[in-house]
């Protein structure tokens, strides 16, 4: 029976065996969960940010716990791409797994360098951080204004060899319009949501429960938004999606597929079980197993 | 068989001081791996809590497959942990952490308030020449404990317990000495004994605690800041899950 069930989702040409992968900066570059997951099971791998230069993030406290989740104020602490080319690309290129590099940057020339500095690494994938709430120069300046976000997509799609992904901020009044905006720049995917921009006080300590102040807000509490956002993108552009927000669990991931994604990355759940990634994709199959879907084709936009 | 996530079952659980519990847990898979520094992850059956809290081993029983916990009430995952009873089950995820880096040196062992803990089950492993200093704000708990391995010295704020003061007026009024010295408790203590150590030129092990995401390395969330550049993070930083939770004390900035 299961041979006959496909699971195999396309992402701008690239084919992922399974629509499972991880949400950028909560899995490392999988050496650290490679003790709990078989990495070769996983559609793809999204590793943790990565900039042309190492970058030491922000002051701790960086995590407060929150009702149905965590934020985070990591500061996409990096070490830096050449550091990145020689130890975790190797050793995630030893499973038989997808590879998605998440590239930072603080300009413009950060992102082009450090896409060029991927060109001749056997990767599958780049995801373009344009939409981390949690640094001040870079990332976010890029993903909450459309000509910013073209600008930069342009630019990027014009350095890299391989195919990129526009990962946008909910942090906007509108995403569709971001969403159009990477299209018309050249992206060859989107993936969707990063981090809602939060705040949480510690009454205790009379200050800030982060030390940034504010803090991305991920987990379930999240989901419904992410929901909600993965659909309208769906509706918006022709471009495959990767829907992430709060998927803990294999309804989570079906609903992002239902509403138009084509893979979905698992994140903050990660924290909570380390298994989650394999048990998703599990539940996938047997729930196509039990409603007779041969094809998860048939799931992907099923909800208009 | 490395790190897991599994069902514990509780053992036993009772109360040692103000708001500072022992619980026992039936754990063989992480107890017949785990060493003295190490820690678990422990999750709260509240399923709006995500993240587990990361609590040190107090005690490894490989025989008998336990694991003994032992913390302070300090917030809701705690206050939850606190009414387990004999029977419930509560799932963890460990070992995680590198744990201390034992030799045969002279050993002084120093534990302060809830850094206590892990110092008994590093007294059982440390075949060795040793003395132990706790540090007490008023209640004294687990001392009785450490008296078969090595001889115990107290120091209190209030003066009731041993020393009126901290672990160092302790150190220098019974004239304890050692070539290593192995601590864990909060960090003012810990700087302290980083400065004490550092003018005795004296090896120096310290555990601390962060706030913990993953607890497994990846999340970036707990590190601390380093004196050189660290190898993996190739910044001043280190991860005091992963590359941690202890560190020579020269290696980190306090």
């Amino acid at each position: 029976m299961s041979d006959k069930i496909n699971m195999s989702v396309d992402i701008a040409g690239v084919t992922l065996k399974n629509p499972i992968t991880v949400a950028s900066g909560t899995f490392g570059s999988g050496m650290e969960y490679s003790e709990f997951v078989d990495l070769s099971q996983l559609g793809a791998v999204t590793t943790k940010g990565v900039a042309n230069i190492p970058w030491p993030g922000n002051p701790t406290p960086r995590i407060a716990e929150t009702y149905g989740g965590m934020m985070n104020a990591i500061g996409l602490q990096n070490p830096g791409i050449d550091v990145f080319k020689k130890r975790d690309i190797p050793f995630l290129r030893d499973y038989d797994t997808k590879i998605i590099v998440n590239v930072c940057g603080k300009s413009k020339e950060d992102y082009v360098d450090c896409v060029e500095k991927l060109g001749d690494c056997d990767v599958d994938l780049l995801e373009i951080n344009v939409s981390c709430p949690n640094v001040k120069e870079g990332g976010i300046a890029f993903g909450q204004q459309p000509d910013a976000l073209y600008d930069i997509t342009k630019a990027v799609k014009a350095a890299a060899k391989q195919p990129i992904i526009m990962k946008l901020s909910p942090n906007v009044t509108d995403i569709t319009e971001m969403a159009r905006a990477a299209e018309a720049g050249g992206a060859d995917a989107v993936s969707l949501i990063n981090t809602l921009t939060g705040m949480k006080i510690d009454v205790n300590r009379r200050t800030f429960a982060v030390a940034n102040k504010t803090a991305g807000v991920s987990g379930p509490a999240i989901h419904p938004i992410a929901v909600r956002m993965v659909y309208q993108v769906a509706n918006a552009i022709k471009l495959p999606i990767i829907g992430m927000g709060g998927v803990a669990t294999t309804e989570d991931a079906l609903e992002m597929i239902m509403v138009g994604a084509s893979a979905v990355a698992v994140g903050t759940a990660n924290f909570h079980n380390p298994y989650a990634t394999v048990e998703i994709i599990k539940g996938i199959e047997e729930y196509m197993k039990k409603n007779s879907i041969s094809d998860i084709h048939e799931l992907i936009g099923c909800v208009k | 068989m490395g790190k897991l996530k599994m069902t514990a079952k509780v053992v036993s659980q009772e109360t040692l001081a103000t708001d500072v519990y022992s619980l026992v847990l039936e754990a063989p898979e992480i107890a017949s791996q785990a060493i003295a520094g190490q820690f678990v992850s422990v999750y709260t059956h509240d399923g709006s809590k995500m993240l587990p809290r990361p609590i040190s081993l107090c005690g490894i029983d490989r025989e008998a497959g336990t694991l003994r916990l032992v913390y302070r009430v300090v917030g809701f995952g705690t206050k939850e942990f606190s009414q387990l009873a004999a029977g419930d089950t509560v799932d963890i995820l460990g070992p995680l952490g590198n744990g201390f880096m034992k030799s045969d040196k002279k050993a002084i062992l120093i534990g302060g308030g809830i850094g206590i803990p892990p110092m008994l089950q590093l007294a059982k492993e440390l075949d060795c020449e040793k003395s132990v200093v706790l540090g007490y704000r008023d209640e004294i708990f687990l001392n009785e404990e450490f008296e078969p391995y090595a001889q115990v010295y107290m120091s209190s704020e209030d003066g009731q317990h041993g020393v009126k003061g901290n672990v160092i007026d302790a150190i220098k009024e019974y004239g304890v000495d050692g070539a290593v010295i192995y601590a864990c408790g909060p960090t003012p203590m810990l700087r302290g004994i980083k400065a004490y150590a550092m003018e005795k030129g004296i090896e120096c092990q310290i555990s601390m605690e962060e706030k913990m995401a993953c607890g497994v390395g990846a999340c970036l969330a707990c590190v601390w800041k380093t004196k050189e550049i660290a190898e993996h993070s190739q910044v001043h930083n280190s991860r005091r899950c992963n590359d941690g939770p202890v560190f020579y004390a020269e290696e980190v900035e306090l």
